[in-house]
């Protein structure tokens, strides 16, 4: 069974090394700044004894005031598993850096995002639309979206 | 650089008309046989009488091509319907063809995005004349299950090219797309020349 | 004198036979040598994701059907799996069981179907897919048996199954049992150590593990690569606890590996359901779950091994009848992730391999 880790104990850690990266926790998942996305995702990655060298799923939400991104590791190594979100404000240019350069995986995830909820990935090698072609006018999983 | 055709004058048109006047004459100085008489008795018992529409329409109808063209989920039964189990080779149509131009018959087997609608148009102008459309499934002939999110999907084919036959269902049945076919060869066989109108 | 090539576009799909559906990859050549490519996708979009949005929780089952088309019913269980922990259902432990038989059962047609076109590809057209095609019918009569679909099943409801199997079927499932291994020995006969197929497929597009992993690949493609992980025992859902069966690898990663982990997943599908018919237990195939579900404000995550690797479905809640979001983890998309690199350097004809043998679904990369 995939253990859960506990996002509490995880985030203090986190929290320790990177001050101010946290900004809340609860028993599913935490909260990070996305300023200390990518540093974060390298502690997570490559610090023995977590060892998260799988990136399961990125997915983002449309919460009206602000853009809520969702990442899900998992460490085959030890398999466990870890949920954090990080938040991005901003209806016209939201912006959170790209973690293809740490888990390659991202990388059509991440793309993904950009088309359907117009969420910019800083850094990403290769950001343009995936699935809809260019010129398309919108981003169809916001919920503001006229179809 | 305009080609300009060469056009005869009036004058040697006349004339080549009185050539082929003259050259009939010099033809049928002698009365034509009764057809039957010039045929060997074996040859006789195998000669049909039909019309040239009756006969090409059976041509066509009996070696019908698809395109090997499968977007989405009905690519399935179409294939399980060429597979052997249900055998479209006894219509003679086994052959799928990879190049639009050896094929006569696109068979819509899924949904139809936006995106894939030029490349749709387009393989449908490289197919050769005289061409035919089997709308397959519901996405094809509406949209489906996906007609509402319009902001992706084309609500039938027949948006962007026409469809002669519809077969629809979720996927249809491989027995369903064969009773469309035979529909269609019905629709080749009341095909005219003349008319053009397939 | 030498002589000198220029490197030209090509495009391979999006309407090509090898490209299992509508997939385009835009290759620069030099010579017949790939040099760079591009994967473009989208052209089987469909906005499953915005659609689930307005829909009930029950009427986004038939959705999913249409995800992973060649194995709806492993995307019916995984999204019933994660309505069931968002609005906690309990499911009958007859249900679980036959949703395994089930889903081992579409893991089989399924993998019949990726061989197959693997083959196809590979240039034995036609005649080895033929063969699979026969089995694949088998499965797909006895997925007609419960619920009169042959491709789109519908099948799977939150909290079991949308009715119970009829008697007929456990005596056709058993026939199918006893004869299925001797298929899958007739193709390994034709086909496994086929000089052809090793000389085309041996080290070609390897994959190493630990590319694998960092592009999050899952499935036969991740167990090719030789990473022993599998969500049915790294994350045991359902009742796939029970059961005793081994998973697969491959060694070098290359595209015959591919292949061999896809044949030996079969026998070891057959094995799971053989376990699985043996102790079916009676009761009910479904709880008392309500018509219109309403799950509390919350998320959830539910992933299965579907036949194509870690299939998931995170659900967003906000307590109406409708998911607020409805995200898929699309294993087929995130497969292609190291496509470029696998493909540049080999010819023409080794990418047709190489993308074969990694046994994509349109729509699951495009949803």
């Amino acid at each position: 069974m995939t253990a859960v880790l506990s996002p509490r104990n995880i985030a203090d850690r986190l929290e320790k090394e990177f001050p101010g990266s946290i900004v809340s926790s609860d028993d599913n998942s935490f909260e990070m700044n996305s300023t200390f996305l990518v540093p974060a995702a390298r502690f997570l990655k490559d610090t023995p004894g977590l060892d998260f060298d799988f990136l399961s799923y990125i997915t983002g939400i449309d919460r009206y005031d602000h853009f809520e991104l969702v990442y899900h590791l998992v460490s085959l190594k030890h398999n466990h598993s870890l949920t954090f979100k990080v938040r991005c404000y901003g209806r016209d240019n939201p912006s959170a850096p790209s973690l293809t350069p740490v888990w390659r995986g991202a990388d059509f995830q991440e793309r993904e995002i950009f088309d359907l909820l117009g969420v910019r990935f800083e850094g990403h090698p290769n950001l343009k639309r995936i699935v809809l072609w260019e010129g398309f006018d919108g981003h169809p999983l916001r919920k503001d979206f006229l179809g | 650089m305009e080609i300009v055709p060469e056009r005869p004058s009036l004058i040697e048109l006349d004339r080549h008309e009185g050539q082929v006047i003259e050259d009939m004459k010099a033809a049928s100085n002698r009365p034509l046989s009764d057809p039957v008489a010039w045929l060997e008795e074996d040859i006789e018992r195998n000669i049909l009488l039909t019309t040239v529409d009756a006969m090409i329409n059976w041509a066509r109808g009996s070696s019908v091509w698809p395109a090997m063209f499968a977007p989405a989920c009905c690519a399935f039964e179409m294939i399980a319907m060429a597979a052997s189990r249900f055998d479209v080779s006894r219509f003679g149509m086994e052959i799928f063809r990879a190049s639009p131009r050896q094929a006569d018959l696109m068979i819509t087997a899924g949904t139809l995005t936006w995106k894939m609608a030029p490349n749709v148009k387009r393989i449908y102008d490289q197919m050769a004349e005289p061409k035919w459309v089997l709308a397959m499934g519901s996405c094809g002939v509406s949209g489906g299950i996906f007609a509402s999110s319009s902001y992706a999907v084309v609500p039938g084919y027949n948006r962007i090219i026409p469809v002669d036959v519809y077969v629809p269902g979720c996927p249809p049945r491989p027995e369903a797309l064969l009773y469309g076919i035979r529909m269609l060869h019905q629709k080749i066989a009341k095909g005219s020349l003349a008319r053009h109108d397939n | 004198m030498t002589l000198k090539t220029e490197p030209f576009v090509v495009n391979i799909g999006p309407q090509h036979p090898s490209t299992h559906g509508v997939f385009r990859l835009r290759t620069t050549l030099d010579g017949e040598v790939i040099v760079d490519v591009e994967p473009i996708f989208g052209y089987l979009h469909r906005g499953i994701e915005k659609l689930a949005e307005e829909r009930t929780y029950g009427g986004i089952i038939p959705l999913t059907d249409r995800l992973d088309y060649l194995a709806s019913m492993s995307n019916n269980m995984g999204y019933c799996m994660a309505v069931e922990k968002l609005a906690g259902i309990e499911v009958p432990e007859r249900a679980e069981y036959l949703r395994v038989i089930l889903a081992e059962l579409q893991r089989i047609a399924s993998h019949l179907i990726g061989v197959g076109a693997f083959f196809n590809d590979l240039g034995a057209m036609m005649t080895p897919i033929v063969y699979m095609i026969r089995e694949r019918e088998k499965i797909v009569d006895l997925f007609e048996m419960l619920c009169g679909q042959r491709l789109t099943y519908n099948f799977m409801r939150f909290g079991g199954l949308s009715q119970d199997i009829p008697e007929e079927f456990l005596p056709a499932l058993r026939k199918f049992l006893d004869q299925m291994p001797r298929f899958i020995d007739e193709y390994d006969q034709l086909l496994m150590d086929n000089e052809i197929v090793l000389a085309r497929s041996k080290d070609v597009g390897v994959l190493p593990a630990e590319t694998a992993i960092n592009i999050s690949a899952s499935g036969p493609v991740l167990r090719g690569s030789g990473v022993k992980w599998d969500i049915r025992k790294a994350d045991p859902y359902s009742v796939y606890d029970r059961f005793e069966f081994d998973i697969p690898t491959g060694t070098a990663g290359d595209a015959y590996d591919r292949y061999r982990v896809k044949v030996e997943e079969m026998r070891q599908s057959l094995r799971i359901i053989e376990q699985a018919v043996a102790q079916l237990p009676g009761g009910p195939f479904r709880s008392k779950v309500p018509f219109l579900v309403r799950p509390p404000v919350g998320e959830a995550y539910a992933h299965i091994e579907s036949a194509r690797g870690d299939l998931g479905f995170y659900l967003v809640s906000d307590n109406s009848i409708a998911p607020y979001r409805f995200h898929v983890r699309a294993p087929s998309l995130i497969n292609l992730t190291a496509l470029r690199e696998m493909l540049i350097g080999w010819k023409v004809a080794d990418a047709i391999i190489i993308f074969g043998s990694i046994d994509i679904v349109m729509g699951e990369v495009d949803r």
